[in-house]
């Protein structure tokens, strides 16, 4: 009986199966539908617009030109602007490579010197200030900077110092408030790392009588790479495109691209010049991670 | 001997630079927070004190409390929507097996990789295309799309697979799949839910570019904030932004103590 019957079972189930299976794709697209909508109505339709105005130039008289590759050709033939671009990339420069030597010694005596139960209480603690606006965190530089603020004042009580030190209003502050961010994203990305990596292999090393400097420079370094990748892209994708610390923290002497963007928009009220400039600079930001990509992978395994 | 010596001092050397790098990140919240409570005209050194009266300012102040109100409002309704959106999307991807569905979730959490003044342009080149003013409601739209992406991928993280088990049994059991839901997903995952609608609210309340891109009168928080700067350093900015932090601490303990809590106990 259960024999016969086994061939007309399997039948049903394989249907029901094939049913099962449509109604699957069939509900599992209508799930996701209002966030995939919300993303391509609000996200990737407005850059698409953006490219689009990018191509069209603002006339003259003001209206709206022929499509072409004019606001292109206009940026890099202005030396302002160039030169903005060219701040950038070098700001974000030394912002990467500086916030990475501060965070990653940082980052492992959390993960090497302190007792494991107490070790996200100190990561917890090490980023708090990371969850405030930049609009606050640059005017708190500010005030820390300020000629009468509490740096100047504790230099001139120490006798460091017999003059204020015009600390605020200059590239270096701009460069301080960015690496002061980017320790702390750094260190949460190293750390993540750090402690994945198998203890077994440093205790091997040792056994096989490598030194700790060695131990280190051979195994947890090369090891840790992955999370000073991801550190280190996440801090140009945010630095790079940062308005409000170099507008509050650095002055007008030397302005970085998202300044001359947000002056496009403000007083030169030319929406398309503001979206080839804010479309350069993803360029460099997609440049930088097809560059890093191959550690950028491994990360995510 | 050495050996001991140079241990110690290793471990003396990496507890020096743990409280520098300490002492450099707190430096400046500890001076907002410690001259927002300035007797005084200016908030800088000495300080005299302490004082609340630059907090009853701030909380007098119309124009702060109507960028707090909006701020609120808009953290509010941004927050549930990103909520709302990124679990369904979640929920969708993790049960439910279709083609497209790998890219589909690459696509979703793009906009996380994209810097918030690309994000707001495009909103803003949007509303000029479309003859739009600016508004709050841009704002939501816009906080929606950078933090329903991180909504989504918490939600994601949460929904394993030892719940799947009781959605079966009540799917056998003949409750429809908006009963399930309403019924067992959600209490399930309440947690994580809470936790995202927190740090979306955090996100969102903290955020100035995308807001002062796409308002005009309407204004958040930052933005009133961005504004008084141009007055130059007053004890009362120092009040706002020790609330503003004070603030997003709570929700991101809330976070921490509701995504990992358990974990620990």
């Amino acid at each position: 009986m259960a024999r016969t019957l086994a061939p007309v079972v399997a039948v049903e189930r394989s249907a029901n199966e094939a049913r099962a299976a449509r109604r699957d794709r069939l509900a599992g697209a209508a799930f996701t539908l209002p966030a995939l909508i919300w993303i391509l109505i609000f996200f990737a339709a407005p850059l698409v617009l953006m490219a689009y105005f990018s191509f069209t130039p603002l006339s003259p008289t003001g209206g709206r030109g022929a499509i072409g590759l004019g606001n292109y050709r206009a940026f890099f033939a202005e030396s302002a602007y160039v030169e903005a671009l060219w701040n950038s990339v070098v700001t974000t420069a030394i912002v990467v490579v500086l916030s990475l030597l501060l965070a990653y010694p940082f980052a492992f005596a959390i993960a090497t010197k302190v007792p494991r139960s107490w070790q996200r209480l100190a990561l917890a603690v090490a980023i708090l200030p990371f969850w405030t606006s930049y609009v606050v965190r640059s005017y708190a530089w500010l005030l820390a900077l300020s000629p009468s603020g509490v740096i100047n004042w504790t230099l001139h009580a120490l006798g460091v110092t017999h003059h204020p030190l015009m600390l605020a209003y200059s590239p270096g502050a701009t460069i301080l408030g960015f690496v002061h961010f980017f320790i702390m994203l750094n260190t949460l990305t190293i750390y993540a790392n750090l402690v994945q990596i198998n203890p077994r292999y440093v205790l091997a090393a040792r056994d096989l009588g490598a030194g700790a400097w060695r131990s280190f420079l051979t195994i947890t370094l090369p090891l840790s790479i992955p999370g000073v990748m991801v550190g280190a892209f996440l801090t140009v994708v945010l630095c790079i495109g940062d308005y409000v610390t170099p507008q509050i923290l650095g002055g007008f002497r030397e302005l970085l691209l998202p300044q001359v963007i947000m002056m496009q928009i403000q007083r030169q009220l030319d929406l398309p010049m503001a979206s080839t400039m804010s479309l350069l600079m993803t360029i460099v930001v997609a440049i930088v991670y097809l560059a890093m990509q191959r550690w950028l992978r491994m990360a995510r395994l | 001997m050495i050996r001991f010596f140079s241990r110690y001092f290793g471990t003396a050397l990496a507890t020096l630079y743990m409280l520098a790098c300490y002492a450099f990140i707190f430096l400046p919240v500890g001076v907002l927070v410690l001259f927002s409570f300035q007797d005084g005209r200016l908030p800088v050194p000495p300080f005299h004190g302490p004082t609340l009266v630059w907090y009853g300012r701030a909380l007098g102040n119309d124009r702060l409390m109507a960028g707090l109100g909006n701020s609120l409002i808009v953290g509010a309704v941004s927050s549930a929507l990103s909520v709302l959106l990124g679990f369904l999307a979640a929920y969708g991807i993790a049960r439910y097996i279709f083609p497209g569905r790998r890219a589909l979730q690459a696509f979703l959490v793009l906009p996380l990789a994209v810097s918030y003044l690309l994000i707001g342009m495009g909103l803003l080149v949007t509303l000029s295309a479309f003859g739009l003013s600016p508004s709050l409601e841009m704002v939501v739209v816009g906080h929606v799309v950078i933090n329903m992406p991180l909504a989504f991928a918490i939600v994601l993280a949460q929904l394993g697979e030892h719940q799947r088990r009781m959605e079966w049994a009540a799917r056998d059991l003949g409750a429809s799949t908006a009963r399930i839901l309403l019924t067992i997903v959600v209490p399930l995952i309440a947690p994580a839910l809470i936790a995202a609608f927190c740090l979306c609210f955090t996100l969102s309340w903290d955020e100035f570019l995308i807001s002062f891109l796409v308002t005009r009168f309407d204004v958040t928080l930052p933005v009133v904030i961005w504004t008084m700067l141009r007055g130059g350093l007053n004890p009362q900015t120092n009040a706002v932004g020790s609330i503003i932090f004070a603030g997003s601490i709570l929700l991101v303990a809330t976070v921490e103590a509701l995504l990992f809590g358990k974990r620990r106990a």
